[in-house]
């Protein structure tokens, strides 16, 4: 870890990776971040590709692409439903990293976060999957079940394998455990802002401003807060005091509603999710002109 | 990571494994709560009042002990080893999920929970959470796959009128599994109120641990009835248990891991065989992989895609196995055999015959294994096999497979 900055101690950020670069770069424009996540294949590979290639133009400043699970424990219907239209369609983990390196052969710059759960991974075998990743040129990982506790399996190898491991901290996350959650945190920390599943339901700005606080009193990681933003107002809401905006289900519950009886991509079905995470960028961006940077 | 070499019943380590299996693989948001539980059950289970509330309970509510029975005739009809039933079914709710029900659930009331969830498949563990919380007067919401609403419409009325609230299962494949993803889903969005009294000895630890411990009251009955037909000291030689998660085995089981002459079996459900694909057997046609917060054998794909089990026996088909069995599977203490779906109803229909007991579907497999076995072995040796649900809940999928119109 020779690449942090050390900064009395607290995990801190790796300049140099594309994750890094993004949240600096973001803070010298003064504003937030919008962090975009799609389900790797849905509807179908090639639909889901061409989503995925014009999330940056459209405003995407991360991308979080999920790895698709049977049985997606911490997810809500959408993106439940989501998953299971990709597996459906064929995809596989292998997949998903071709996808990725197919996207970095246009964009070298958007930071990719891989979400998903850990079976798969493990199937597919630790070591074989990390060296994929990489070389696909993924940026960081969020895998839901594995948390501090189980550090041995994947953060750590993933760790030195040069990816950022991104940490979920939760209000269920109390003072005591965050430094043990935030101790292998790297690239940001994802503040999930509600108690429950994805999608359900969205958090206050004030609740969000309180947590962001109180996370930043642990770490000078930028915090992402998500699960439950659907608009624009309420992206732009949390970019107010969160250094990014996470939007999940509400970009999946467009392609759903892009599909045809046979569950196939309607024309335009990009088109809709882009013309969303323009809406939510102008909401993000928005927030950021009324907002101090400096209180952030 | 490490068991010492001369025991097996030391498990879980201090992070929850057993060997490379077990585990606590759950989302940030339960970790708390899990570790709220696991230091709950580790105060109450050195504590002399809940063991004797528990003891209580089990004498006068549950009706324990459950008998030790000499089956003479399926004995007699065998030709070889004498076989003792333990029944387990004729516990209050005719099974013995009702033994971990009522632990957690007096475990939940001391850590001031106020609300019940649980998953069920067939109905056994829905219908023995419904019935304790009716006992205790705490709300009971439980999670049923779409699919085993309509096969098992007998316990979801049951359930309705202990005053569970039954909830249709519709993601995934709309089973056993999914309902146990949606009640984790339930959990994570009411931590603060909710107990999650997960069914089988499965799951993230303290459960499969807390879960046997309140299952091994079976072996332990065993252990000290068996002195009245055989002589003090004398220990079971084979011990034979079914096994869906595996609560009912290793309940069965763990009590004698560490007396090196007893042997023991644990039959899965093959359904249509092995080789057809469709079955219910984690250890025998699975591999390792992480589903429900640990680490075990599981039915999946070569993407890690976890696959439908299936078998006759609703209790049967879940595509997992609690992470001990896997543990005592790998370190070659138990044997693991698999039953198909025409042999458990042979054996069903024999035991019915013979010893005039209608058995659960998921112990006819067990039966089937003990006919395999007994004819080989000597007279004197003793096998106890676990009958641990009553075959009425089964009545209707039995006739249907023998043709017969009721």
């Amino acid at each position: 870890m020779s690449a942090t900055l050390p900064l009395e101690g607290l995990p801190a950020q790796r300049v140099e990776t594309r994750i890094g670069r993004r949240f600096a770069a973001l803070r010298q424009e003064g504003r937030a971040g919008l962090v975009t996540f799609v389900t790797a294949g849905d509807p179908d590979p090639d639909t889901a590709f061409e989503i995925l290639q014009g999330l940056p133009a459209a405003g995407a400043d991360v991308i979080e692409i999920g790895m698709p699970f049977s049985d997606p424990m911490a997810d809500g219907p959408a993106i439940q439903a989501a998953g299971q239209r990709a597996l459906k369609a064929g995809m596989t983990l292998r997949r998903t990293l071709d996808m990725v390196r197919r996207f970095r052969e246009g964009d070298a710059e958007t930071p990719i976060v891989l979400m998903g759960y850990y079976n798969p991974i493990y199937a597919m075998g630790v070591d074989g999957f990390l060296a994929e990743a990489v070389a696909a040129g993924v940026d960081g990982l969020i895998v839901v079940d594995l948390p501090p506790e189980e550090d041995d399996e994947l953060c750590l190898p993933a760790i030195e394998a040069g990816l950022d491991w991104i940490r979920l901290a939760t209000p269920t996350t109390d003072e005591r455990r965050l430094p043990k959650v935030l101790a292998q945190a790297g690239g940001f920390v994802y503040y999930v802002s509600i108690l429950g599943i994805t999608g359900t339901r969205s958090a206050g700005g004030d609740e969000v401003a309180a947590a962001v606080a109180r996370l930043k009193r642990h770490t000078d990681l930028p915090i992402a807060v998500g699960f439950g933003i659907r608009t624009a107002e309420q992206a732009g809401e949390v970019a107010r005091s969160a250094d990014a905006a996470v939007v999940g289900s509400a970009i999946v519950d467009v392609v759903r509603r892009n599909l045809d009886e046979e569950a196939r991509a309607k024309p335009g079905l990009a088109a809709a999710v882009h013309a969303l995470v323009g809406e939510l960028a102008r909401g993000v961006r928005g927030a950021a002109e009324h907002g101090d940077p400096a209180e952030r | 990571m490490t068991q010492p070499l001369n025991t097996y019943r030391s498990g879980p380590d201090e992070t929850g494994h057993f060997g490379i299996f077990g585990g606590r693989f759950v989302a940030e948001t339960l970790m708390p709560l899990i570790l709220e539980v696991e230091q709950a059950y580790a105060a109450t289970r050195e504590d002399p009042s809940f063991q004797e509330e528990f003891d209580w309970y089990a004498k006068h509510y549950i009706g324990r002990p459950s008998p030790l029975y000499f089956a003479e005739r399926m004995t007699e009809h065998l030709g070889g080893a004498k076989i003792y039933f333990k029944r387990d079914e004729l516990n209050h709710t005719g099974a013995h999920k009702i033994n971990n029900t009522l632990g957690q659930i007096l475990l939940a009331r001391r850590m001031g929970k106020t609300r019940i969830i649980a998953e069920t498949g067939a109905g056994q563990h829905g219908v023995a959470t419904a019935t304790v919380c009716a006992r205790f007067n705490l709300p009971c919401v439980v999670y049923m796959g779409a699919t085993d609403i309509e096969r098992q419409a007998p316990n979801v009325f049951r359930m309705k009128m202990l005053g569970a609230e039954v909830v249709p299962v519709t993601s995934g494949t709309g089973t056993l599994k999914d309902a146990m993803n949606d009640a984790l889903r339930d959990w994570v969005a009411n931590v603060e109120s909710t107990f999650y009294i997960i069914g089988t000895a499965a799951g993230p630890h303290p459960y499969p641990a807390m879960v046997r411990d309140f299952q091994s009251i079976i072996g332990e009955e065993v252990r000290w009835q068996l002195a009245e037909y055989e002589g003090e000291g004398r220990l079971p030689d084979t011990l034979v248990a079914s096994i869906g998660g595996g609560s009912n085995a290793i309940g069965l089981f763990h009590p004698f891991l560490d007396e090196p002459t007893v042997k023991m079996v644990g039959v899965e459900a093959a359904g249509h065989g092995i080789a057809s694909g469709e079955h219910a057997a984690s250890l025998n046609g699975g591999r390792p992989g992480v589903l429900h917060g640990n680490r075990t054998y599981l039915l999946q794909t070569d993407d890690g895609q976890i696959v439908d089990a299936y078998s006759i026996s609703a209790g049967l088909d879940y595509p997992g196995i609690g992470p001990e069995h896997s543990w005592l599977h790998e370190s070659g203490r138990v044997d693991y055999v698999a039953i198909t779906d025409r042999e458990a109803l042979d054996a069903f229909q024999l035991c019915t015959r013979l010893e005039g007991i209608i058995p659960a579907l998921e112990p006819s497999h067990a039966l089937a294994q003990v006919i395999k076995l007994a004819p080989e072995l000597p007279k004197d040796h003793v096998l106890v096999v676990n009958l641990c649900g009553r075959g009425d809940k089964d009545v209707f999928s039995v006739a249907k497979y023998l043709g017969v119109e009721l």
